[in-house]
């Protein structure tokens, strides 16, 4: 992508500022202030979407495609919701009712979503570079919902918004990531989203679900939980997937929880007005304990959720301002 | 058939130096090297220069890809028992002998097991008997060490090499990548590169209780290189090669989630492809072959994890190997040792050699001609080359199987 039309490399965002990217595949590749221009953006859909009447017409008459070959409830819905309020014809692909069942190859569906003229393209995969291989072959915006392990940028968005929001900054604070890291997209999103914006990221969790050379990425690895949350401003737990707790990668729930649950009496170690938070779904009683995710004072998880959706409308208009002929950005 | 002769060359043999002059072939066996009195009759090529070389045998090939081995100067390939169906009956190898004739010969390698699933061993005495030169576990490690000791202790009474792919399969079971940033960067299922010196050292210690030959088809970390040195020491009859991808690329290319470059082993770290060059150096590896896989779109256009591994490599081997030589790593007489020489007498088949009397396999090369790699117009069946768009030197003129041109 041409950084020709990027401004100059000041954390303040120039008023003149173009978003230089034509899909929106990963956190990878961003520029903080490109991370914090599209915070910004989702800003006035927070308002919108606390509003009486939360519509917006600006995506009116484009097609938008949430093609999931990977079932999902909550982030499919606050894609289509997103695209609903910005008056988008949103249609959903779910993988049950597409042809991938019948042996067509990935890159013959991207090319009849092509042809179908969407406008713009939401994808989640369960193959790690799925949405790349199909973002090079469509003339559209191709907006990355998941692949694989590799990356999920709106969720690291949507978790950067809650955390400047409640924060009011994101640099110098502590974050901790907590759980399976290994089979996390969520993770590698937010550690190139936190630590670009400047934050210190630990990752924290048992040694079989931190994959290797994790420091490379510009984070602290701890094994040991209560180390991992000492001091820390933001503690951020993660999905352990049912299929990996019976004797895989941990040996048990009940042991895990033991271990790496994350208790009242375990969150005292982080710092005294640390925040909690959880992509969903929650397995209660496993990673984290109802106490605390139901903890108002602490727990940002419904938050997250309704971030999800404001930046999901900035990921989505900005994105399409190109084809829409906005001022600056055709 | 006329007597060949091929003038003003510069002969390259892997016992010595480089000879100016040229060779001349009568009934497809050389019949004077250097300076002869030309025979009236003969046709004459004109080296102009050019190295003539014995024609390159690659050892473990997994397709029989006559446009590809002609273009790159081979001879002779050995063919990997990962066909469809495997080679693990005597019919099926007589067939695979006889596919390339004349142009260029193809050496079956008979199936270690039973649809090379690693369980049973295969007839490999009726196979040997039926033309294969040796036996392999295909694409994969025999996992249980009890039928490895059998085929080690059987395949040596009948005094026929074993050739073993090695990487440990618990450690490697659902990789796709080596443990490192990369993998942890894409998100790609990895297994740590230690898994190779695993399989090596199981292995070695077999080679060491039956005293079995054994040769490991590629070897690419600084640790399993490590036991193979010592095990040599030792005097243990073992092999090792290594193709050009795992000494010019480290994992680094799989970045942006390039299928071309998803090998089996892996690509490794940068360390670990240091190490492969020193032991090309110090000569513990053996052989450099193509790992020669040819796939289309249909197995390569896909996710990184659901992509084949392999990668076209016949066209490229030598260009890429002369690397080898003009960063003063290696002569020209141990490249072709390398390419030619050592797989022929690993393998037991003639070849590697320009010794008069020996069989006229000989390829003309231009070391320095330049031209790109470029996928999109490979000569083989496929181009899923890692090496796509690289400038590199060294042109293969001709190929010369049995005194006649090929390709």
């Amino acid at each position: 992508m041409p950084d020709a039309a990027a401004p100059r490399p000041s954390p303040d965002r120039p008023v003149d500022h173009v978003f230089p990217h034509r899909h929106l595949t990963g956190i990878y590749g961003l520029k903080p202030w490109e991370i914090s221009f599209l915070l910004d953006e989702a800003e006035q859909w927070v308002a919108l979407n606390r509003g009486r009447t939360k519509h917006d017409d600006r995506l009116a008459g484009l097609t938008q495609i949430n093609a999931f070959f990977e079932n999902s409830t909550r982030t499919l819905l606050s894609f289509e919701i997103a695209g609903k309020r910005l008056g988008a014809d949103v249609v959903n692909m779910a993988v049950a009712q597409s042809s991938v069942k019948k042996g067509e190859t990935l890159i013959d569906t991207a090319v009849t979503l092509n042809a179908m003229r969407a406008d713009v393209i939401v994808i989640r995969h369960e193959a790690s570079g799925a949405v790349q291989l199909i973002a090079d072959k469509v003339d559209c915006p191709v907006l990355n919902a998941g692949d694989g392990r590799h990356e999920h940028p709106t969720q690291a968005l949507l978790d950067a918004l809650t955390i400047r929001r409640r924060k009011g900054r994101i640099e110098g604070l502590t974050v901790a990531i907590c759980g399976d890291v290994l089979h996390s997209r969520v993770a590698r999103s937010n550690i190139i989203a936190l630590t670009a914006l400047g934050a210190t990221v630990r990752v924290v969790g048992p040694p079989t679900l931190i994959p290797a050379a994790i420091e490379r990425m510009g984070v602290e690895r701890f094994t040991d939980f209560d180390a991992g949350l000492e001091g820390a401003d933001v503690v951020m737990m993660l999905r352990l997937q049912r299929e990996r707790m019976a004797g895989g990668f941990v040996p048990s729930p009940r042991e895990y929880h033991a271990l790496y649950g994350l208790t009242p009496e375990r969150l005292a170690r982080a710092a005294p007005d640390a925040l909690v938070m959880h992509p969903g779904p929650m397995n209660r009683g496993v990673e984290i304990a109802s106490s605390v995710a139901d903890d108002v004072e602490r727990s940002a998880i419904t938050e997250q959720v309704e971030m999800g959706v404001a930046v999901r409308m900035a990921c989505l208009d900005v994105l399409t301002r190109g084809r829409r002929g906005v001022e600056g950005w055709a | 058939m006329k007597p060949l002769a091929i003038i003003g060359g510069r002969i390259v043999d892997p016992a010595g130096a480089l000879i100016e002059g040229g060779i001349l072939v009568v009934d497809r066996r050389i019949a004077a090297i250097g300076h002869f009195d030309l025979p009236a009759e003969a046709s004459v090529i004109e080296a102009k220069g050019a190295l003539v070389a014995p024609g390159l045998v690659d050892l473990g090939a997994f397709a029989i890809d006559m446009r590809a081995f002609a273009a790159g100067g081979i001879t002779r390939a050995a063919l990997m028992p990962d066909q469809s169906p495997p080679l693990d009956n005597s019919a099926l190898v007589q067939r695979a002998a006889a596919a390339g004739k004349p142009d260029v010969w193809i050496h079956p390698l008979a199936a270690a097991t039973r649809g090379l699933e690693g369980h049973e061993l295969a007839e490999i005495g009726l196979m040997k008997a039926a033309g294969a030169c040796a036996v392999a576990t295909g694409r994969g490690w025999i996992a249980d060490s009890g039928v490895m000791h059998r085929l080690l202790s059987y395949a040596g009474a009948l005094g026929i090499t074993v050739i073993s792919h090695a990487e440990d399969a618990g450690l490697t079971a659902h990789a796709v990548a080596t443990s490192g940033e990369t993998a942890t960067r894409l998100g790609l299922a990895s297994a740590p590169a230690i898994a190779e010196a695993m399989a090596v050292a199981r292995d070695l210690a077999l080679v060491e209780d039956t005293g079995a030959r054994l040769h490991f088809r590629q070897v690419t970390t600084a640790r399993a290189l490590d036991l193979i040195r010592a095990a040599k020491l030792r005097g243990l009859p073992v092999t090792c090669g290594i193709s050009p991808a795992h000494l010019f690329l480290s994992d680094m290319a799989v970045t942006g989630f390039r299928t071309f470059a998803r090998l089996s082993p892996p690509l490794r770290d940068e360390a670990d492809r240091l190490a492969c060059l020193a032991a090309i150096a110090d000569g513990t590896i053996d052989v450099i072959c193509s790992a020669h896989d040819p796939q289309g779109p249909e197995a390569k256009r896909l996710p990184f994890a659901d992509a084949e591994p392999g990668m076209a490599g016949a066209e490229t081997l030598l260009a890429l190997s002369l690397g080898l030589v003009r960063d003063h790593l290696i002569d020209l007489s141990r490249l072709f040792a390398l390419l030619s020489f050592n797989p022929a007498r690993l393998l037991g088949i003639p070849g590697g050699t320009l010794a008069v009397g020996a069989e006229a396999d000989l390829i003309l090369v231009d070391p320095d001609a330049p031209w790109r790699i470029d996928a999109d117009r490979m000569a083989g069946a496929a181009g899923n080359t890692p090496f796509d768009s690289l400038p590199v030197q060294g042109r293969v003129l001709r190929t010369i199987k049995g005194g006649q041109p090929v390709g």
